[in-house]
C-alpha cells in the first residue's frame, strides 16, 4: 500500500459522534465497518417502524368482524409489504449489520476484508428498500401478492400493476448486496483473524455469521435467478411461470422455497450467535459445549437446503416427497435442540445476572422453543394440510421470527449498545420494554394458534362473526397495541440513553471477547494493540493469568 | 492485504448456483413443448460449435497472458490479452448472429418455453462474456499505460479465473442445449 490519500472525508472522532467530523458526507461516503454497521442498524430501525405500522394497521382492521377500516386492496398491499419489509429490510440487514460491526472487532481485525464492497452491500440494501417502497407512489400501488409471490398470481394477467415488478427489482438489488456481504464476511473470517485466533477460538457469534454467510452465497443465487425469470415474464412476456403458455407455477414455488427455507436460517443463525454471546457473560460461565454449538450450526446449514418441500405439502408432491420432506424437516430439530440444551447447561449453576440483555436472551429460549415445537408439528404433512395458510402458521413463524430473531436482536442491542455508543441503556426502561414485549407478543400471537386451528385463514382482510372469533381477534389486536407500546419505550430508551446514559467504559459487562478490549465506542482504527489470544476468552485470560482457559496453549504473537 | 483470489473463488461458487438454476429451468421444460420451436427444430449445433471453439481457445490465451505476466514478458502479455478479447468478441458475434437468425424466424423469448429458457440461459451467459470482455479491456488498457509488469498481479489473475469460469459454464450450456438435442 502506498501512502494513504483520503479521497473522502473521514471521521476522526469515535463513532457515532457527529461532533468534529464532516457531517453527512462522512457517513454517506464511509467505508469503515463500524460506521456502515451503525448505518445498517439505523436503516433497519426505520424499516422496523414502517413494517410495524403496517402490521398494526392490519391488526386494527381485524379487531372486529366485518370492519372496513382499510380496503381489501390496501390490506393485500400491507401484508405483502409487512412480510417483505420485516424479512429483507429488518431482520436480515440488522443481523448482517451487527455482524459487519462486530466481526472485525471480535477477530481482532482493522476492518472487513473488502471495505468498499461492504459499503456497496449496504447501499444496495438501502436502494432496494427505496425501490420497493417507491411502488406505493405508483398509480397501482404496492405489491399485493404476498411475500412469497406465488405464480401465476404475480404474473400477467393476474397482476397488471407495477407492484410485483418493483418488488422483484428491489429484492434483486438487496439480494446482490447480501451476496456481496456474505462473500466479504467469509473472506474476512477466514483470512483476517489476529494471531492465536484459530477457528476453534473465534466467538460463536462469528461462527454463526460464517455459516450464515455460506448459506447466503449459496441460496441467494437461487432467488436471484427466480427474480430474473419473474422479471422476464413480466417485462418481456417470457413464459417461465405462466401455465397458460406452457410454463410452470410450481417451478416458482420450488425456486422460491429452495431459497426461502434456508433464508429462515439466515434469519435465525446470527440470532443464535447473539444468544451464545450473551448467555455465558450473564451466567458468568464459559459456553457449555462450544464445539457442539458450532458443529450443530453447520449441520443446520447443510440440512436447511434440503427441506424446502415442507412449504409445499398442499401442492401434492406425492407421498414419497412428502415423507422425505417431513422427516428431513423434523431432523433439523435435533441440532437446534442441541443448542437449546447448550444454552441451558451454560446457565445451569451459573451466577445469573438478569440484566436486560439476559432477560431477552432467556425469554428468547422459551419463545423460540414454542415456535420450534409448532414447527416440528407442521413439518408433518397431514398436520400441515389441516393448518396450512391459517393463522396457526402465522403464529408459528412469528414465534420463531419475533420470539426468536427479534428477541435476540433486542438482547444484542442492549448488550452491545455500550460498545456502539459509549453509554449504557437505561435498565429501568429496558425492563419496561422487556415485560411489555413479552406480554404484548404472547398476547398477540399465542391466541392465533387457536384461531388457526378453528379455521381462520391468513391473508383475509375481514371475517364473519363466528363464535369467539371477534373476541379472540380483539385480544390479538390489543396485544399488538401493547407490542407497539413496547417499541415506543425501546425507542425512548435509545433516545435518552444516547444523551444521558451512564458512561459505559470499555467493558461494562465484564465480558471476555475481543470487542470489549477496544474503547467504547471503538477508535477509528479499532485497537491500538490487539490483546494476545490464547483461548476462547482472551479478556478472561488477560484478567486471570493464573487461571487461563487453555493452560497449555502455545503463546503466539 | 485482502485475499482477492479467495473472494473470486467464492463468488464463482455463488455464480455457479445462479447458472445451475437457469440450467434446471431449461432441463425442466425440455420435452414439454407441445407446439412451436424446439432446440432440435431451430438450432444449428455445428455453427455454434465452431464459435464455441473460439471461446475455448480464449481460455488458453488468457492462461498464456498470465504465464507471460509471471515471466515478466510485458509485450506478450498485452498480445495475449488482445487475442483473448478478440476470441471472446468473435464468440459474442456468433451468438448475436444465432439470436438474430432465430428472431427472424419469430423464435423469441415470449414464443414458448423453449424460447424462454433458451434466450434466458444463453443471454445470461452472453452477458457474463460481455462483462468479462469489459474487464479484459480495462486490463489491456491499463497494461498499455504500463501496469502489470509482473511477476504477480491479483487483477490479472482474478479476471483470468473469472474468464475460465465463463468458459466452463459455456461447456455445460452447450452440452445441455446442443449436445443433448443433437448428439445423444
Amino acid at each position: 500500500m502506498s501512502s494513504r490519500i483520503p479521497l473522502v472525508p473521514e471521521n476522526t472522532e469515535p463513532l457515532p459522534s457527529l461532533k468534529g467530523n464532516q457531517g453527512m458526507l462522512a457517513w454517506v461516503s464511509s467505508v469503515d465497518h463500524k460506521q456502515i454497521g451503525l448505518m445498517y442498524l439505523i436503516i433497519t430501525g426505520v424499516f422496523f417502524v414502517i413494517g410495524g405500522l403496517e402490521a398494526l394497521l392490519m391488526r386494527i382492521q381485524l379487531a372486529q368482524p366485518e370492519m372496513d377500516f382499510i380496503s381489501p386492496e390496501v390490506y393485500n398491499q400491507l401484508f405483502t409489504m409487512h412480510g417483505t419489509t420485516m424479512i429483507f429490510f429488518v431482520v436480515m440487514p440488522f443481523l448482517i449489520g451487527i455482524g459487519v460491526y462486530l466481526v472485525p472487532l471480535m477477530i481482532g481485525a482493522r476492518d472487513m476484508a473488502f471495505p468498499r464492497l461492504n459499503a456497496l452491500s449496504f447501499w444496495l440494501v438501502v436502494f432496494g428498500g427505496i425501490l420497493i417502497y417507491y411502488s406505493f407512489l405508483t398509480q397501482s400501488g404496492a405489491p399485493d401478492m404476498g411475500w412469497f409471490s406465488y405464480a401465476p398470481l404475480s404474473e400477467k394477467p393476474f397482476s397488471l400493476n407495477k407492484g410485483p415488478t418493483y418488488w422483484a427489482l428491489g429484492l434483486l438489488a438487496t439480494g446482490i448486496g447480501s451476496i456481496a456481504s456474505g462473500l466479504n464476511n467469509i473472506v474476512t473470517i477466514l483470512t483476517l483473524r489476529t494471531a492465536g485466533m484459530t477457528m476453534r477460538r473465534i466467538p460463536l457469534f462469528v461462527w454463526m455469521i460464517l455459516v450464515t454467510s455460506f448459506l447466503i452465497i449459496f441460496v441467494f443465487p437461487i432467488i436471484a435467478s427466480a427474480f430474473a425469470m419473474m422479471l422476464l415474464d413480466r417485462l418481456l412476456d417470457a413464459t417461465f411461470f405462466t401455465p397458460a403458455h406452457g410454463g410452470s407455477a410450481i417451478l416458482w414455488q420450488h425456486f422460491f422455497w429452495g431459497f426461502g427455507h434456508p433464508e429462515v436460517y439466515i434469519l435465525i443463525l446470527p440470532a443464535f450467535g447473539i444468544i451464545s454471546e450473551v448467555i455465558p457473560v450473564f451466567s458468568r460461565k464459559p459456553i457449555f459445549g462450544y464445539e457442539f454449538v458450532a458443529g450443530s450450526t453447520v449441520a443446520i446449514g447443510l440440512l436447511s437446503v434440503g427441506v424446502w418441500g415442507h412449504h409445499m405439502f398442499a401442492v401434492g408432491l406425492g407421498d414419497v416427497a412428502n415423507l422425505y420432506f417431513s422427516l428431513a424437516s423434523m431432523l433439523i430439530a435435533i441440532p437446534t435442540g442441541v443448542k437449546v440444551l447448550n444454552w441451558i447447561a451454560t446457565m445451569w449453576g451459573g451466577k445469573i445476572i438478569f440484566a436486560t440483555p439476559m432477560l431477552f436472551a432467556t425469554a428468547f429460549i422459551i419463545e423460540f422453543v414454542m415456535g420450534g415445537i409448532t414447527g416440528v408439528a407442521i413439518a408433518s404433512a397431514p398436520i400441515d394440510w389441516v393448518v396450512t395458510d391459517s393463522y396457526f402458521i402465522v403464529a408459528h413463524f412469528h414465534y420463531v421470527l419475533y420470539g426468536g430473531s427479534m428477541f435476540a436482536i433486542f438482547a444484542g442491542i442492549y448488550y452491545w449498545f455500550p460498545k456502539f455508543t459509549g453509554r449504557m441503556m437505561s435498565e429501568t426502561l429496558g425492563k419496561w420494554h422487556f415485560w411489555l414485549t413479552v406480554i404484548g407478543f404472547n398476547m398477540t400471537f399465542f391466541i392465533q394458534h387457536f384461531l388457526g386451528v378453528m379455521g381462520m385463514p391468513r391473508r383475509i382482510y375481514t371475517y364473519q362473526d363466528f363464535p369467539y372469533w371477534g373476541s379472540m381477534n380483539l385480544l390479538s389486536t390489543i396485544g399488538a397495541v401493547v407490542l407497539a407500546l413496547s417499541v415506543l419505550v425501546f425507542m425512548w430508551n435509545i433516545h435518552v440513553s444516547l444523551r444521558r446514559g451512564k458512561k459505559a467504559g470499555d467493558n461494562p459487562w465484564n465480558a471476555w471477547t475481543l470487542e470489549w478490549a477496544a474503547a467504547s465506542p471503538p477508535a477509528v482504527h479499532n485497537f491500538d494493540l490487539v490483546p494476545p489470544v490464547r483461548g476462547r476468552r482472551p479478556l478472561w485470560d488477560l484478567a486471570h493469568p493464573e487461571q487461563p482457559d487453555e493452560p497449555n496453549a502455545k503463546v503466539v504473537d | 492485504m485482502a485475499d482477492n483470489k479467495m473472494l473470486i473463488k467464492f463468488f464463482i461458487a455463488s455464480e455457479s448456483i445462479f447458472f445451475l438454476m437457469l440450467i434446471l429451468a431449461y432441463v425442466n421444460f425440455k420435452g414439454t413443448v407441445v407446439d412451436g420451436p424446439t432446440a432440435e427444430s431451430s438450432l444449428n449445433p455445428y455453427v455454434t460449435g465452431i464459435f464455441s471453439l473460439f471461446l475455448l481457445a480464449s481460455s488458453l490465451t488468457v492462461w498464456l497472458a498470465g504465464k507471460s505476466l509471471r515471466a515478466q514478458n510485458h509485450t506478450m502479455m498485452k498480445v495475449w490479452l488482445l487475442v483473448t478479447i478478440m476470441l471472446g468478441a468473435i464468440f459474442i458475434f456468433g451468438q448475436g448472429r444465432e439470436w438474430a437468425g432465430l428472431i427472424e424466424q419469430n423464435i423469441t423469448i415470449s414464443r414458448n418455453v423453449f424460447g424462454t429458457t433458451f434466450f434466458t440461459l444463453t443471454g445470461f451467459h452472453g452477458f457474463h462474456v460481455l462483462i468479462g470482455l469489459l474487464m479484459l479491456s480495462i486490463l489491456l488498457g491499463l497494461a498499455l499505460f504500463g501496469d502489470f509488469k509482473g511477476p504477480k498481479s491479483d487483477g490479472v489473475e482474478v479476471i483470468s479465473i473469472y474468464w475460465h469460469f465463463v468458459d466452463g459454464v459455456w461447456i455445460v450450456v452447450y452440452s445441455v442445449i446442443y449436445v443433448w438435442a443433437f448428439f445423444l
